[in-house]
């Protein structure tokens, strides 16, 4: 696999494939072994609802990282992102059960830049509701 | 009880070298769900020109949030951190983290605030190699809920 996208090829506008993730509770356990985030939140269901939550949270940081994705994927080269930033605007909630919860994912070219680069926006919804605000991220092209 | 805008400015010592290891990317990617090979394949991420295999874009959390813990359970700042939550991030890198690299990262608060009765504390993480090598720049914003003064009943 290698960066597959040439700056000559995308304009603003441009649209990158759409992707769908399913997060389980399963998921959530395992980002948090991998990544050290502990937070109860994450995976216990009686003190999550106990502090106001829906239900058992998934970890923003899962969500940004799956996001990520319809940027890698399309890119080729992860060490394309140059730049990558969100905020978390809603959170996640992953109830016990089969299905999980399901993130869909989107982005669109907002900006040719410099040194062959480009400023892409992603939409990630939830459940109907948008999770990430002003998801952003610079991609190196080639 | 509002956090002490003192903190400011503050830059906490860098947190204790750590070693990116191949297997760890490789298990955060499985994390996250990602097949990319370059997270993987020694070959198919030397054939994208680098050393050795490619964390992905927010591994660096995993470097990052040592240091923001330094300044989260900070006794003198006294932040509760049942209330926390985590309100944005965002990383820049000037090089892709790789394994083999040997990363410390160095916390600064740079901003404290007070929002519709939350505390937002907003830290940036410099990720360096040991041997001082800048590779980016890993930014939180950190809410605690319901925390400033002027917080209604909670």
């Amino acid at each position: 696999m290698s960066a597959s996208v040439g700056y000559d090829t995308v304009q603003v506008g441009t649209e990158l494939p759409a992707q769908g993730f399913d997060l389980k509770r399963v998921d959530l356990v395992r980002y948090a072994g991998a990544s050290g985030d502990f937070n109860v939140i994450h995976w216990n269901q009686r003190i999550a609802t106990s502090v106001g939550l829906p239900n058992v949270i998934a970890h923003g940081m899962l969500t940004m990282a799956e996001a990520a994705r319809v940027l890698t994927d399309w890119v080729g080269d992860p060490a394309a992102v140059v730049e990558y930033g969100v905020r978390f605007t809603r959170v996640v909630a992953v109830p016990d059960d089969d299905l999980g919860a399901r993130l869909e994912v989107s982005g669109r070219v907002t900006e040719l830049l410099q040194g062959r680069r480009v400023r892409v926006e992603l939409t990630a919804t939830a459940a109907g509701d948008k999770v990430l605000g002003q998801a952003r991220a610079v991609v190196q092209l080639t | 009880m509002a956090l002490d805008q003192a903190f400011a400015g503050r830059t906490y010592p860098p947190t204790e070298p750590y070693l990116v290891s191949r297997e760890k990317i490789r298990e955060f990617a499985d994390a996250i769900g990602d097949q990319n090979p370059a997270y993987r394949s020694v070959e198919a991420a030397r054939a994208l020109g680098h050393p050795d295999i490619v964390a992905p874009p927010t591994f660096a959390v995993v470097v990052s949030s040592r240091a923001s813990a330094q300044v989260i359970f900070d006794p003198d700042l006294g932040l509760d951190y049942s209330r926390v939550v985590h309100g944005e991030q965002s990383f820049s890198y000037t090089r892709p983290v790789v394994a083999g690299d040997l990363l410390v990262a160095v916390a600064t608060v740079e901003k404290i605030r007070s929002a519709a009765g939350n505390d937002l504390l907003t830290l940036s993480c410099a990720l360096q190699t040991a041997g001082g090598e800048p590779v980016g720049t890993a930014r939180s914003v950190i809410v605690a809920r319901g925390t400033a003064e002027d917080a209604g009943p909670a």
